[in-house]
């Protein structure tokens, strides 16, 4: 049996900051190209080893704008993940990109280093909303960047796009909906406008000086939504993820599905086993976050870990439900069986009065194929979480099996 | 008269004009302050000496020969006074220049010991003090009483106060009479006691003491001439005061030739030696190793020590008739020495001292601990603060929504708050302390429920117990009488919120050109939790408030209950007047509904009275609670945040299948 994980590799610097953006980002100055590339080979090679994964599903490059790097980076990277592992030809490896006339450019030089998915941070096709998020590209490049990408790799890109911006009502958002539909390749990811503290846009809506919709009107925009991609066909497989013709995400099926995962790069985040150490519990681990620190820890140790928290069976479950009801197909018995084999779903959930009560209320779905939330519950899926959550805590009480097991 | 006058010859041609008499009197008076003022320079040169002699002996406790005091060279009296008009301060200025403390700066307001006390400006816990006074080549023992400053005590003023045979009656000379002032003056009035008014802080830039004389007048009816206007701070005129106690204050009558009576005014716990009783001798003599019995208890003691108070303890082998001093005799919990109570000998008893009663909650709460685990060290703390304050009654209870804990019943909501803080501050104790209600009362129906209930009128403290109207003849609810002292620019605005508080007018009477004195009737319920707040902020500070207490009245009550769709939450339920009823009702709904967490369902809340909904509020289920996306596998914060809001799931109550959290609950039962 292969021991398998996909990689994500986080490349953190950027132009400049969006005014909504709290991930692990740099303004380089003076980047070093040479520098992080061997950097990021020899963190890669180097947690490979660890993990002893011997196949690597897909590669993710997110950042941050790892479309800045040189495409000499990104063959780099994947020489080293096919040197130290068995990585298919068809394996699926996402580059995202910011869709300035300079990303554009490059689009050919990266699927000719080995990307043959794209997913495109085109997040508006308002200009004013392009400006109060603080983008460095207009409409049009975004367009143009989506039209070169699908040339490149046809059914192969994936549009991300926001709502619930500033100034943003129903019918607009739904006529922005019909434009990229007109455009779009046969993905596109949703996402609402989360006001993170410590980001600018944060303090201009808490000073007053914009202001975002209310909640009524967010949830009509996502039914909206919802309900615009079904009738172009697309399907809903997660909670922000449509895809049409089953161009699903490869990459983010795993996490979704808790499969291992390594992260690679400053800040980047990963889920394996570190059988190399002799390990045999799943660690939930964090690079450190700064490009230099981390560059002097990956010269000196080979890697820059700044955390590692082993996941107990409790939590490692705890994560599969809270990733796999996400998903609209949920969590089936055979997946559940995979991480908790002496207790099936039905027994964990099966008895419980609130877990009954949220399928009366018809938010949750537990049958012969598995856990699921139904339309309504997905929508609702940060309510439902905690109590099952509660739920699963009780079942493990109640048999006596500690955490620590 | 004329033998005054004759000195000053240049009068003589003007004896029969009515105007030089008055001059004449006023010169006189002059003449007098100057005159005082340099018997005030010589005796507090002689203080100092004495300070000097005591200190140099200050390790050696001074013993005291009680039997050189008898009873016409004692005078035992207490000062009264509104808030901060400088009780404590004459105190202490009374205890240095007697010679019982030393002038200095660690040992300002000495009589106030507790922090909670020093913080809010008052006296809650009295502090007696002996004090020796020479006057005429006589030495007397002036015995200050001091009293709780707050009507709230108004039970334990005037047990203090019928220790005394006079009283201080201090007024700022910037404030004036206030609300408290009053209070206290008609406890003394009442007692028959002899009342001096002190005019104090004469030394302030806006000092108008001829306004404050005028007031005294007017609203006392004693005369200007009896007022003695002093600083206490700097001394000004305090020896005057300590003169007229002595010339104004009659001594006790009693006689050492009759049998022991000791009242009880004051009681403390010192956990090495037991209870602390605080007594005055009305008759007879009492000493070391004597067994005495509480009246009131019909139990004996013994004896282990007395002595009298400077305010430290100074034993002696025996106390006289009309002395005040301490006794300590064994008894284990302060409830052995209840205030007011009689002490007798054991082969001698006596008739008890009239005026006796148990002390009375007017005011309850329910205190539960932050969280159960804490339960034990609360309780542990309770039991100790109450072993020094036997006016808190105490029992058990529990609530389904806070867990146990206990009902506390206090005199007023200042003993409420004092207790409290010093609840936190001395324990440190985190608790939470519902909004405080008032006893209501019903008179039941028929012999029948009076059977059931084993008396005619039942006491009602918590909701839950409220009898149907069908069973009951009537309801009644506690009034007290409050006074009420402003500036007239705010008499409209009081008025109209004490008519809001279903108040009653007994009377408004101007005590000088600008201020109002007014006198309402008042529901204690309707003043309990906010009244003094708003009065406090509509007059901009200057109105002040205190009331006493006036018994039961009929009253129109309902208890209302709160619904979550449509299931009844027993601990919501609340006794207003049915004229309140709507207003409340509302009010809670609107508070329930802002703490309770929207949920994935709508939820309404409803007031009701029997089966008649009266308010409702609507909270609005989530449409939509998901986070959009979840970014590179980084789902550590999620996880965090989930697992934080299953935590806290489990600290709430279910209610059907509603979460309500703990802070629903005491949003709408704490006072704000």
């Amino acid at each position: 049996h292969a021991v398998e994980a996909s990689l994500y590799v986080h490349w953190p610097y950027c132009l400049k900051r969006c005014s909504y953006c709290n991930f692990n980002k740099y303004i380089s100055r003076s980047e070093n190209h040479d520098t992080m590339t061997e950097c990021l080979q020899k963190e890669t090679e180097t947690l490979l080893k660890l993990s002893q994964v011997s196949r690597i599903t897909s590669v993710f490059f997110g950042g941050g704008t790892p479309s800045l790097a040189q495409p000499s980076t990104i063959a780099a990277v994947l020489e080293t993940v096919t040197k130290n592992s068995n990585l298919s030809d068809l394996a699926e490896v996402t580059l995202e990109v910011n869709p300035t006339p300079a990303g554009k450019a490059r689009l050919k030089d990266f699927t000719l280093a080995g990307v043959n998915r794209f997913s495109i941070g085109v997040q508006s096709l308002n200009a004013d909303h392009l400006r109060i998020l603080g983008r460095d590209h207009s409409v049009q490049h975004a367009l143009q960047t989506v039209s070169e990408a699908r040339k490149l790799c046809p059914g192969r890109v994936s549009v991300d796009i926001m709502f619930a911006l500033p100034g943003q009502s129903v019918s607009c958002w739904q006529k922005q909906l019909e434009e990229l539909l007109y455009v779009c390749d046969d993905h596109i990811s949703l996402y609402q406008l989360t006001l993170e503290r410590g980001t600018q846009l944060f303090k201009q809506v808490e000073s007053g000086k914009l202001s975002v919709p209310g909640d009524e009107v967010t949830a009509i925009m996502y039914k909206t939504a919802c309900r615009v991609l079904e009738e172009s066909g697309f399907h809903q497989y997660e909670v922000s993820n449509f895809a049409r013709n089953n161009a699903v995400s490869e990459h983010n099926m795993g996490y979704w599905r808790g499969h291992q995962y390594i992260g690679v790069g400053p800040g980047a985040h990963g889920r394996f086993v570190p059988h190399g150490d002799g390990g045999v519990q799943r660690e939930a681990r964090t690079q450190t976050l700064e490009p230099d620190v981390w560059i002097k820890e990956v010269q000196s140790r080979g890697r820059g870990t700044r955390r590692r928290i082993t996941l107990h069976h409790l939590q490692l479950l705890e994560e599969v439900l809270v990733m796999g009801l996400r998903m609209n197909e949920g969590i089936t018995h055979q997946h559940w069986e995979l991480f908790s084999p002496e207790a099936n779903l039905q027994q964990v959930f099966g008895k419980s009065a609130n877990i009954q009560e949220l399928q009366g209320g018809r938010f949750l779905i537990l049958d012969d194929r598995g856990l699921r939330c139904s339309w309504e519950g997905l929508v609702l899926l940060d309510s439902i979480l905690p109590t099952i959550l509660l739920e699963l805590e009780m079942f493990f009480h109640s048999r006596g099996i500690k955490r620590t097991q | 008269m004329m033998s005054l006058l004759r000195p000053h010859g240049l009068f003589l041609p003007f004896i029969k004009r009515l105007t030089d008499i008055k001059v004449c009197r006023v010169k006189r008076r002059s003449q007098g302050c100057t005159y005082n003022i340099t018997v005030i320079r010589h005796r507090w040169m002689k203080s100092l000496g004495s300070v000097r002699d005591l200190s140099s002996s200050a390790t050696e406790k001074e013993t005291f020969d009680m039997s050189k005091f008898p009873a016409e060279r004692i005078r035992n009296f207490s000062i009264i006074a509104h808030i901060d008009h400088g009780k404590s301060t004459l105190a202490d200025r009374l205890l240095e220049m007697t010679g019982a403390i030393a002038k200095t700066a660690s040992n300002k307001q000495v009589l106030d010991k507790l922090q909670v006390e020093r913080e809010r400006g008052i006296t809650v816990k009295a502090q007696t003090a002996s004090l020796f006074y020479q006057h005429h080549g006589q030495t007397y023992l002036l015995n200050l009483i001091d009293t709780p400053g707050h009507v709230d005590f108004s039970y334990e003023v005037s047990r203090s106060i019928s220790a005394c045979q006079g009283v201080l009656l201090i007024v700022d000379a910037n404030q004036g009479i206030q609300a408290q002032t009053v209070a206290n003056f008609y406890l003394a009035f009442e007692a028959q006691l002899a009342i001096i008014p002190v005019i104090n802080k004469i030394d302030l830039k806006n000092a108008d003491p001829e306004r404050v004389e005028k007031q005294i007048e007017t609203v006392f009816d004693i005369p200007k001439e009896e007022c003695i206007r002093i600083s206490a701070k700097l001394g000004t005129n305090v020896e005057q005061v300590l003169q007229e106690v002595v010339k104004r204050i009659p001594p006790p009558a009693v006689r050492v030739e009759d049998p022991f009576k000791g009242l009880v005014f004051d009681s403390t716990f010192d956990h090495y030696r037991g209870v602390v009783a605080n007594i005055a001798l009305f008759g007879g003599r009492v000493s070391r190793g004597d067994r005495i019995v509480s009246a009131h208890l019909g139990k004996s003691f013994e004896v282990n020590e007395l002595g009298i108070l400077r305010p430290d303890q100074h034993p002696t082998e025996t106390l006289y008739a009309g002395q005040v001093g301490y006794v300590i005799a064994g008894m284990k919990e302060v409830k052995e020495a209840q205030i007011g109570d009689t002490l007798y000998l054991h082969k001698q008893p006596v008739e008890a001292l009239p005026g006796f009663k148990p002390a009375k909650p007017m005011v309850f709460a329910g205190m539960y601990p932050m969280d159960q685990s804490e339960y034990t060290a609360l309780r542990s703390a309770l039991e100790k603060l109450t072993l020094n304050d036997s006016s808190v009654s105490i029992q058990k209870d529990s609530s389904l929504a806070l867990g146990a804990g206990w009902r506390l019943g206090f005199l007023g909501l200042l003993h409420m708050e004092v207790f409290n803080q010093r609840l936190e501050q001395e324990y440190n104790a985190s608790v939470i302390i519902t909004a405080p209600t008032v006893p209501y009362k019903a008179v039941l129906a028929s012999a029948k429920l009076i059977k059931e209930y084993g008396e005619e009128v039942i006491t009602i403290i918590n909701p839950a117990q409220f009898p149907d109207k069908s069973k009951v003849l009537e309801y009644l609810e506690p009034m007290v009488t409050g006074t009420i002292i402003t500036p007239d620019d705010f008499t409209g605005k009081i008025m109209t919120l004490c008519q809001g508080r279903r108040g009653i007018q007994k009377n408004m009477v101007y005590i000088d050109d600008h201020r109002v004195m007014m006198k309402y009737v008042f529901p204690l319920n309707e003043i309990v939790v906010d009244f003094y707040d708003q009065l406090k902020s509509m007059s901009s500070g200057y109105a002040s408030f205190d009331y006493e207490d006036a018994g039961y009245e009929a009253a129109d009550l309902i208890k209302m209950d709160f619904l979550l769709n449509g299931q009844p939450v027993e601990e919501l339920a609340v006794i207003v007047h049915k004229d309140k009823a709507y207003s409340s009702g509302k009010a809670i709904c609107e508070r329930l509904s802002n703490s309770i967490p929207r949920q994935m369902f709508e939820i309404a809340v409803q007031a009701a009275i029997g089966s008649k909904i009266i308010a409702r509020e609507t909270i609005k289920a989530f449409r939509k609670n998901v986070l959009a996306k979840c970014y590179g596998g980084d789902i550590t914060r999620k996880m965090k945040l989930l697992k934080k809001q299953a935590e806290g799931k489990k600290k709430m109550r279910r209610i059907g299948n509603i979460d309500v959290p703990k802070d629903a609950f005491i949003s709408v039962l704490k006072r704000k």
